[in-house]
């Protein structure tokens, strides 16, 4: 099924099994959401629990932190990356901080859905990746899956953590197909995946780029190198011993995100691997990100935007140290 | 809107004791007073006295470095106990960080209550003990929040008539001020509630003020007519006149409670001190703005009511003096008594499951203070 469908059964599977979740967002009832992702769920759970709401994310966010302090289990949706900076003060002056304000009484368990990413042809504020500032947030869990399976089972976990959870979902990737596996439990949703074993060099990528990253590890293989990928998965907290066990292999890092490289997550995951893995380091960690700018005119955004070119580029340079 | 929801907008401003002390007739609020007998009077000048008391200690303890920070509420005292004293215990309050007299209305201790502005809680006390929620800081944060808990209310009480909904029900009372009705949460909250009749009351404290900057930078209109922009009803109360803001919210709650959707109360006060024990009203007000809000204060005009009818006596003053001073030392002795928790009680509070950053920083951060052990040590000697 798609990545897109494998969130919508995700979000069936939780309605289904607690009756005490609920969705709510701009356009999820009967829309379905403009990504449809919510289609069909109204009319299975009705308009009290898949609710289309005012058109407010402050409220939305808001909203789910007051109906989880009675024990509501709220996943919310909003719209796109560029829409969440309504709420950005409730996600981080509230949801962040809300357990650690009551002493740890207090847990708000909500969870915001928010498509990110680009290329996909769109106008402004439609093709962001945010991601590094809710990363910096302490209180708050990123997630991100790349896959159908993992999309399916990710947001199943995340509904179930005490701790709020941003689930970032790849927009490009909604009609990626993947084989979902509905019976065997699934990984860690906090915890990194090695997605591709290599013995050269390590890739470390998450969401949408790791197609990208596998399609760059492929090509790299025909000029006889052997490129180790990782899907990140959860961008808070960050599986720092997977990515360790994979440098101390083979190397040399290389991290690519869409988000701009200045103040991102790639710079944090270069420190903490140099300080872990510093003699196994056979180059300086690379990173492939996006330019210091706001997310370009989509004419142009293809030259932004990391691709394998720009790996095998950043490859080239690791490997020439 | 219901024709009683309109009767309540058309009100004007509900006062039912005049700052001369006075008992006037209501037609419409009378009825939601039926049960208030001397006991009851005596027990709210008891409980504003005592707040009043309350905060004059916790200025005097932020004054002597005690406290990080105090908000005194001087003059809303009537405001708070008598829209706390209309709640049940079952129903929610979502404060702003001014609400100590509401505090004491849902029993929350005003020990407890210190923790915060001590220093050592980002919150103070257990929110689930009173459904009095922590102190928000953040303006009008908490507003969304309360149409939220409102909406979850519905959520819980789905399929209930209105005579089950008034009887069994809860709601909300969501505190704002003058200052925070301009944030954009406060409007969103209000639609939201609106828009799934969640069972919030909207109780505003216009104290006229906030901070530095007068009502009228906030709002060409009195707040109450906003009301009927969003569709519910409104109620303008006289914020210094206990018996008035009692009825009022009872009214609103039980408009609420029943399933019948929010309702917005403005009640109209004036912060006789300052916004905060760093601010210094001298530079944005004038005094005779002060002198002409100070007869109307709302302890007066209940103690005048209390002698004329002859529901106290002297002992009965006499004794809460010394009520509220022995209250004012129990509770600077047991904020001087709070023990700090250690920075390492902070890290576990962060996240409710396992977090492997969490872990790793608390374990440096143990290894590097256990460096300094002997130092202590020998300091100790």
């Amino acid at each position: 099924m798609t990545l897109a469908k494998a969130i919508t059964t995700g979000l069936d599977k939780i309605l289904e099994s607690n009756d005490r979740a609920i969705l709510m967002g701009e356009d999820i009832g009967r829309l379905g959401g403009v990504y449809r992702i919510t289609d069909g769920l109204i009319d299975k759970y009705g308009a009290h629990r898949v609710i289309d709401s005012p058109l407010g994310e402050a409220g939305i966010v808001g909203g789910a932190v007051g109906m989880a302090l009675r024990g509501i289990s709220p996943l919310v949706e909003i719209q796109f990356d560029g829409f969440v900076f309504p709420a950005f003060s409730q996600i981080t002056t509230q949801l962040a901080k809300m357990h650690a304000r009551s002493e740890g009484r207090l847990t708000v368990p909500v969870v915001i859905r928010i498509p990110y990413g680009g290329g996909i042809g769109s106008i402004e504020h439609h093709s962001e990746s945010p991601e590094a500032l809710f990363v910096h947030t302490a209180g708050l869990r990123v997630i991100t899956p790349s896959n159908a399976h993992d999309a399916y089972w990710m947001i199943q976990q995340a509904a179930a953590c005490q701790d709020p959870v941003i689930y970032l979902e790849p927009k490009r990737r909604y009609w990626l197909k993947g084989e979902v596996d509905t019976e065997t439990p699934a990984l860690d949703a906090f915890k990194a995946q090695v997605v591709r074993p290599g013995d050269d060099a390590t890739i470390v990528a998450y969401g949408p780029l790791v197609p990208i990253a596998l399609a760059a590890a492929e090509a790299a293989r025909e000029d006889g190198r052997s490129v180790e990928v990782i899907d990140l998965r959860s961008l808070s907290p960050i599986d720092f011993d997977t990515i360790t066990e994979s440098v101390q292999k083979t190397g040399r890092l290389i991290v690519t995100h869409e988000a701009p490289t200045f103040g991102g997550i790639g710079g944090e995951i270069a420190a903490r691997i140099t300080e872990r893995a510093f003699l196994s380091l056979e180059a300086p960690v690379l990173r492939v990100g996006g330019f210091h700018m706001p997310y370009p005119i989509s004419k142009v955004e293809s030259q932004y935007l990391p691709d394998i070119d720009k790996l095998l580029e950043a490859l080239d340079r690791s490997f020439a140290y | 809107m219901s024709r009683a929801a309109n009767e309540a907008t058309d009100q004007g401003l509900v006062q039912i004791l005049t700052p001369e002390g006075q008992r006037l007739p209501n037609q419409m609020y009378d009825a939601y007073l039926g049960d208030v007998d001397d006991d009851m009077l005596r027990g709210f000048y008891r409980d504003m006295a005592l707040t009043r008391r309350f905060d004059q200690e916790a200025t005097a303890l932020q004054r002597q470095g005690q406290l990080c920070l105090w908000v005194p509420l001087r003059g809303q005292e009537a405001a708070q106990i008598g829209s706390g004293r209309a709640t049940r215990p079952s129903d929610y309050i979502f404060p702003t960080y001014r609400e100590h007299g509401v505090a004491l209305t849902r029993n929350v201790s005003f020990s407890e209550m210190l923790r915060l502005f001590r220093g050592i809680s980002g919150g103070g006390w257990d929110p689930r003990e009173n459904n009095f929620h922590m102190y928000t800081m953040v303006l009008a944060a908490q507003m969304p929040h309360a149409s939220g808990y409102g909406m979850a209310i519905n959520l819980d009480q789905h399929g209930w008539d209105e005579a089950k909904r008034a009887a069994e029900g809860d709601a909300v009372v969501a505190y704002f001020g003058d200052g925070s009705s301009t944030e954009g949460e406060t409007h969103e909250a209000m639609v939201f509630a609106n828009s799934f009749n969640a069972p919030v009351v909207f109780f505003c404290q216009n104290n006229q003020w906030a901070i530095s900057v007068p009502f009228d930078v906030q709002s060409k209109v009195d707040l109450v007519h906003r009301a009927a922009g969003y569709g519910m009803p409104g109620i303008q109360v006289d914020g210094n006149d206990v018996l008035a803001v009692l009825a009022a919210t009872r009214w609103a709650l039980e408009h609420a409670r029943s399933g019948k959707g929010p309702v917005l109360i403005e009640a109209m006060t004036y912060r006789l001190g300052a916004h905060t024990t760093a601010d210094d009203p001298t530079k944005y007000r004038m005094s005779e703005d002060e002198l002409a809000w100070a007869p109307k204060d709302p302890l007066i005009r209940l103690e005048t009511y209390l002698r004329e009818n002859k529901i106290v006596d002297e002992a009965f003053f006499a004794q809460l003096a010394t009520d509220g001073d022995e209250m004012a030392a129990k509770v600077r002795k047991d904020a001087m008594a709070f023990p700090v928790p250690p920075l390492a009680k902070s890290f576990e509070q962060v996240y409710a499951e396992a977090h492997p950053l969490i872990q790793e920083e608390l374990a440096w951060h143990l290894e590097y203070e256990a460096g300094f052990a002997d130092e202590s040590g020998v300091g100790e000697k």
